[in-house]
């Protein structure tokens, strides 16, 4: 029995992990980087490959907490709004002589309270996310414009912008990566190895289950919102020191690439399942991508379109594998039940 | 025993309800009310705000954005959303500004064409959301990024002056029936009624409710969901084209950007308007109203001293409070319906 069921078994893992996702997007990366070197020398090269990653971190980082929320069966579209008024609010303050810490203290607040607002709308109120952070992200963005208006503060000191624009010493590591590295490991071990992510799980696949199994599923709702707007106000921070200057249109469409790269890494938008390495994978083939299409001198609009052309691709084939798959098991007269399953039901009926 | 039980519901309810309740459960007639109130304490303070030439500019405006919502506003009851909308109105926009700049059409064919990429890409998401299976806030993302990237790629960085344009073809925009009625009014008021119509007493209407309030419910009816939802995004797409037909008319310069960023103000139309994002409630008269109040605020702003920057905060916040009347009327039925039940 065991000998025989045992590489059935080892054979079935094996084939799980082949049709794993984040499989897939390993395999979509390899591709996209030899596709890369193919089409130009200086794609292998450690300084191209900082540039590309640079570019794409605010993103990156506000995928993080998306990934949670979207588990979560919610969605946050306001982050953009918040990353605009946490850059607004951090220029205003430092044009009006308050020293940069206590700016980016003020921000970080903020972008919590920001959060807490939503979370409160949505998990309090019962009202559906999608059109809560859509007023927000209205909202906040008006708060962006009031705060500094059209004009751009730009005199930031050497340290903070040699942060978004600077590498670790050393090395061609751009700090801000080094930000979403953390960030993804802490929460990924939040999601896949705490009770904490067992209970976004449940109240992603049945909210309503998940609370008559004792989760406190409104205290989770809230502290997702609050965490997913005080990291957006980090990423405008960020975004800030990169580009080293503080705008109110700051973060202007981002929304959409990082619900796009959340989608892209597995992560189902009705809630229940997603994983954060898959999302991180997403990361790194959306900068490869990006930064392939652009060594092969393709516009940054025709970028838009394959970015569109994927995301819709990215739930239209795993639906069609598995129709598949299941079309592939109807013609084979269906999979046999599992060898023990059928001894226990022997067992049953004598 | 059912029917006079239901029938005792309904007037537990009637009885029940505040009177402000009750106002705000007519979201139609409380909007009209909300606009003529903000609109008389507007005149008030800035009487430039009550002349002729402002209201039927503002009217004409917000009549564009109404046609879109009215299109939104179908998708929206059919428990979907489009999100692509923007990018459909900017692709007819520049397509029939550069078709007439290079003469290859005249006006007349040139709109039916700019209509009939609106059809098309509405279609599009149709096959994307209802033969694909893919949910349509993913599917509509990612149009939006597919058509504004097509559009960016036809314009380039090219841009159609006013002057480019046949003489004449702007005239609609600024043109008043009797002396006051924008004929852009009387556009969206025909698609207003026509849709209404079509939504209250043909099968097809009725199906799309059926559809957004329990499509389980509706395939066991053997209401076709599928061809209810791509119909209902054809029909969108349709009237995106109708609208960027009219964004051409009352802009006259295009370029590829023609529209960006406005699904905001469209999706907040249509929750204004009292349209569930649930799905299955909600009316199209209601989405057109939405569009009218939010480019009133828009236009009243500056005539108050309040500076253009408060007009995204003010949106917002008006789709949370529009949002958060809803919840709170729903929550008093449910409450009601279940007293009832208790006894």
């Amino acid at each position: 029995m065991t000998t025989t069921a045992a590489p059935v078994r080892d054979q079935r893992r094996w084939m799980s992990l082949l049709a794993r996702w984040e499989t897939l997007l390993v395999l979509a990366l390899i591709g996209l980087i030899l596709l890369g070197t193919t089409l130009s020398p200086f794609f292998l090269t450690a300084g191209n490959f900082s540039n590309l990653i640079a570019a794409l971190m605010e993103v990156a980082i506000m995928a993080m907490p998306m990934t949670l929320i979207i588990v979560l069966g919610e969605i946050d579209l306001s982050v953009e709004s918040m990353a605009g008024l946490s850059s607004a609010i951090l220029g205003f303050l430092w044009a009006a002589g308050v020293p940069l810490w206590v700016g980016i203290a003020v921000v970080l607040v903020v972008g919590a309270l920001g959060g807490l607002l939503n979370g409160l709308i949505v998990a309090r109120g019962g009202l559906p996310s999608l059109v809560v952070t859509l007023g927000t992200l209205a909202l906040f963005r008006g708060m962006a414009l009031i705060v500094l208006g059209p004009r751009g503060v730009s005199d930031f000191p050497d340290w903070f912008t040699a942060f978004g624009f600077g590498h670790v010493p050393g090395t061609l590591i751009p700090w801000p990566f080094v930000v979403f590295i953390l960030l993804a490991a802490v929460l990924g071990i939040v999601l896949h190895r705490t009770w904490i992510g067992r209970q976004v799980y449940a109240i992603g696949k049945n909210a309503g289950t998940a609370r008559f199994s004792g989760v406190r599923v409104t205290r989770v709702r809230t502290s997702l919102f609050v965490l997913s707007g005080l990291i957006a106000a980090l990423a405008g921070i960020i975004l800030t020191s990169r580009l080293s200057s503080a705008r109110a249109d700051a973060g202007s469409g981002m929304t959409l690439t990082v619900v796009t790269v959340v989608l892209l890494g597995g992560v189902n938008i009705f809630g229940g399942s997603g994983t954060i390495p898959g999302v991180a994978l997403a990361v790194l083939c959306v900068a490869v991508m990006q930064n392939a299409l652009r060594l092969a001198s393709v516009t940054v609009e025709v970028q838009s379109i394959a970015l569109g052309l994927l995301l819709i691709l990215s739930v239209v084939i795993p639906t069609f594998a598995h129709q598949a798959k299941s079309a592939l098991d109807r013609v084979r007269g269906g999979r046999p039940p599992p060898a023990d399953s059928i001894a226990q039901g022997e067992a049953a009926l004598s | 025993m059912a029917e006079t039980a239901a029938i005792a519901t309904q007037g537990a309810i009637r009885t029940r309800g505040s009177v402000l309740t009750s106002f705000a459960r007519q979201r139609e007639l409380s909007l009209a009310a909300i606009m003529v109130v903000l609109g008389a304490l507007v005149s008030i303070v800035a009487p430039q705000f009550l002349t002729i030439s402002n209201l039927t500019a503002v009217a004409a405006l917000a009549s564009i954005y109404a046609i879109a919502s009215v299109g939104e506003a179908l998708v929206v009851i059919t428990r979907n959303i489009d999100l692509s909308v923007e990018a459909t109105i900017g692709v007819v926009a520049y397509c029939v500004a550069s078709i007439l700049e290079r003469h290859v059409l005249d006006a007349p064919a040139a709109i039916v064409l700019g209509i009939g990429i609106g059809l098309l890409l509405g279609m599009v998401n149709g096959v994307i959301v209802a033969l694909l299976r893919v949910p349509s806030i993913v599917a509509t993302l990612g149009t939006l990024s597919i058509f504004r990237g097509l559009d960016y790629v036809i314009a380039g960085s090219h841009q159609v002056p006013l002057a480019g344009l046949p003489p004449g073809f702007t005239d609609p925009a600024r043109t008043n029936l009797l002396g006051f009625l924008p004929v852009f009014v009387v556009v969206a008021l025909v698609v207003v009624v026509v849709g209404t119509v079509i939504l209250r007493s043909t099968r097809f209407g009725r199906q799309v409710y059926a559809v957004g309030s329990n499509p389980e419910a509706a395939a066991i009816l053997g209401i076709p969901a599928r061809l209810v939802e791509f119909s209902a995004f054809s029909v969108c797409g349709l009237l995106a084209g109708v609208a960027g037909v009219m964004w051409v008319m009352f802009f006259g310069t295009i370029n590829g950007t023609a529209g960006t960023g406005i699904v905001l103000s469209i999706v907040a139309a249509v929750v204004v308007g009292g349209v569930s994002t649930l799905g299955g409630s909600g009316t199209i008269a209601g989405a057109a109203l939405g569009a009218f109040f939010l480019g009133l605020t828009a236009n009243a702003l500056p005539l108050v001293g309040l500076s253009q920057f408060w007009l995204q905060a003010i949106y917002g916040i008006v789709i949370l409070v529009a949002v958060s009347v809803d919840a709170i009327i729903l929550r008093r039925l449910q409450r009601a319906t279940a007293e009832r039940r208790a006894r």
